[in-house]
């Protein structure tokens, strides 16, 4: 026990006096968790649009009356005529440009039917998507407004409910998601790093000449980063808690048990890196392309798994983080219990030892 | 016997580290392997403290054999790797404490043993190792590998990169530690302190030359050295080359030592021939024979 007191302190040491260590640890959780909060977000708010209006009537007026009412659009300019859709398009500086036909109120009297047209810029394609959905949707409500008085004949009236996120918030995509991707980073890479740095320097020939065990050597490592880890998950949940309004629905100690979990899943992968690469260097580019990557792009944080192709699918499967992401959004959002849980779960507990007991079969009791 | 190694060989991937190594130390011996950078010093070492495993041959440290009993080995050796390894930043009494806690004792319980060098860095003590000087920065090495009282002390190169001072304080130490009863296998590519060991075995190429106490080395070299000196060196080499019956010529310190094949030499002889080249200030004297003059005839 003294031994691995010992061992602990030293680690202890080895991390609070390299401040590379330090931002990676603490810098890292929070500017992520602030840019994914603030920054880069799928929402839209205050887009800059044009809009020609050929007509200029009562009912234009009251549909730019309504567009300009929402959070969502700014209208940034009036243009007269359909040569400067181009130009302004160009300039950057709206994204979508409205323009009304003439003759908008005679067309909607007469013939009962008007049209708008919604020109968007693409670049983007997602943002053009999402502004044309959201004219949609203020269009549409206004027709069913104007509708109210006159007897429709037939209409199919859609009612939409969003469970669990109602309004659409990223930031409750985005905390479990860079929960996720922060413990993957400091388990495992920073623990892959910090034993392959014992090979490096050659202290690692000086523990090996000594009374310590080779699991030991491991879990006096590891032991640090459990703790810190744990510190994270904690600062994130409470920063997603507190100033995203992030909710938080089932069982803490349930999370706890999980986070604690996905933890040790991270940390058993970061052993297993450090067993097969000699350098520091090596160890960080297998943890940032074997590890980073596939998390980010197919553990359906940003890209949701179920759109993407067979193959990927299937190779998803075996990446730790989508169990994770799975679960923590249950816990968080639904207010899973482990009844629904169970098997993802499992499946991670299942993942953890297998990481586990590669690493002891791989960990080298000497030099070569 | 603290040591017995037998006949072994190592090689990495088909290079040859060492082959067919034997050779004993006694209890208590300070025992040198001298050799030049990649003779296969380290090898051996890796292979005495467990560290690597030999293709063929046998081992035994302090009465454990190095493959089966590899537990037994590292419990009750030091081991001090020719690269500087502790933890750089971790300050002096922290690396110390840490190899202490590993090994289960504490400073206080084995102090006199690293008192004498420990003294020496004690006023540093809470500098950081990384920015330690490199005669401090073994001084510490030495205390780590010794704060756990080993039976058997493996040192790889202790003195490389040491300034001449500390290396003489250095291998005064060694001395010392011996007094206490701890076997000390050293190795070293400077000649000078072969001079210092027991005994030594001279290795070149992953085979061991010779083993023999420094003096009966010395003692056994029958050829008659000569340094030569004048006033244009460079000069000196290239004509003693030319001269007929030399059998080697090289420099060594401020003088070119040379040796002669034929019996009959004449140091008379040479100096005509010298004075014939156009050197002055000749100066033609018997040396006595080194480590390092024994080793290049080899």
């Amino acid at each position: 026990m003294k031994r691995f007191i010992g061992f602990v302190t030293k680690e202890f040491y080895h991390i609070f006096r390299d401040k590379r260590t330090m931002f990676i640890l603490f810098g890292m959780p929070i500017a992520q968790i602030m840019l994914f909060g603030f920054a880069i977000t799928n929402e839209i708010n205050n887009v800059n649009i044009a809009i020609l209006d050929k007509s200029k009537d009562d009912e234009t007026h009251k549909i730019i009356k309504k567009i300009r009412a929402s959070e969502y659009f700014n209208i940034e300019q009036d243009i007269v005529n359909e040569n400067q859709i181009e130009s302004v398009f160009q300039k950057g500086k709206v994204k979508a440009v409205l323009v009304f036909e003439t003759d908008f109120i005679k067309n909607l009297q007469t013939l009962k039917q008007a049209k708008v047209q919604v020109i968007t810029d693409a670049t983007d394609p997602n943002m053009a998507n999402t502004i044309a959905n959201y004219v949609n949707s203020i269009l549409l409500n206004y027709t069913q407004e104007i509708n109210k008085n006159s007897k429709a004949s037939h209409l199919i009236q859609t009612q939409t409910q969003l469970y669990y996120n109602p309004e659409l918030k990223s930031v409750f995509n985005f905390v479990p998601g860079v929960m996720t991707i922060i413990l993957m980073l400091v388990s495992a890479m920073m623990t892959s790093i910090s034993i392959t740095r014992e090979k490096e320097l050659g202290t690692m020939e000086v523990l090996l000449v000594s009374p310590l065990k080779p699991f030991q050597v491991i879990i006096g490592k590891v032991f640090p980063y459990i703790l810190l880890s744990i510190i994270n998950a904690t600062i994130i949940l409470l920063l997603g808690f507190f100033v995203f309004g992030m909710p938080i629905e089932g069982n803490l100690f349930l999370l706890a048990f999980e986070s604690v979990l996905f933890i040790t899943t991270a940390l058993s992968l970061g052993i297993l890196i450090s067993t097969v690469s000699n350098s520091q260097q090596t160890a960080m580019m297998l943890s940032l392309m074997g590890l980073m990557l596939p998390v980010i792009l197919l553990s359906g944080f940003i890209f949701p798994v179920s759109s993407m192709p067979m193959a990927l699918q299937i190779i998803s499967n075996i990446i730790p983080a989508k169990w994770f992401i799975i679960i923590i959004k249950a816990i968080l959002l639904k207010g899973a219990t482990i009844n629904v849980i169970w098997k993802e779960t499992l499946i991670l507990v299942g993942m953890t030892v297998f990481f586990i007991v590669v690493s002891i079969k791989k960990y080298k009791i000497r030099l070569e | 016997m603290s040591i017995i190694v037998q006949n072994i060989s190592k090689s990495y991937n088909k290079a040859k580290a060492v082959e067919a190594i034997t050779f004993e130390v006694k209890e208590g011996e300070l025992f040198g392997l001298i050799g030049p950078d990649g003779a296969g010093k380290t090898t051996i070492f890796r292979i005495l403290t467990t560290l690597l495993l030999a293709n063929e041959g046998s081992a035994i440290v302090a009465g454990f054999d190095v493959i089966k009993d590899y537990k037994a080995i590292r419990d009750s050796v030091g081991y001090m790797p020719g690269k500087f390894s502790l933890y750089q930043d971790l300050s002096v009494e922290e690396n110390l404490t840490f190899f202490a806690t590993i090994f289960g004792t504490t400073i206080e319980e084995n102090y006199d043993l690293i008192k004498d060098i420990y003294i020496q860095i004690e006023p540093f003590k809470t500098r950081r190792a990384g920015v330690l000087s490199g005669g401090m920065k073994q001084k510490l090495a030495l205390c780590c590998a010794l704060i756990h009282k080993p039976k058997v002390l493996f040192l790889d190169e202790p003195t490389t990169g040491v300034d001449p001072v500390s290396r003489k304080e250095f291998w005064e130490m060694l001395k010392r530690l011996q007094q206490k009863g701890i076997t000390i296998l050293v190795s070293t590519p400077y000649m000078d302190e072969a001079a210092l060991c027991d005994r030594i075995a001279l290795l070149q190429k992953g085979s061991i030359l010779k083993i023999d106490s420094p003096e009966n080395i010395i003692k056994n070299y029958d050829k008659v050295i000569y340094d030569v000196r004048t006033q244009n060196m460079h000069q000196l080499i290239l004509d003693l080359k030319n001269y007929p019956s030399q059998y080697s010529v090289y420099a060594f310190g401020e003088y070119i030592h040379y040796i002669d094949k034929s019996a009959g030499f004449n140091p008379k002889d040479l100096a005509a021939y010298l004075e014939k080249n156009k050197h002055s200030e000749i100066e033609i004297n018997i040396s006595r024979p080194t480590i390092e003059d024994v080793f290049m005839d080899l």
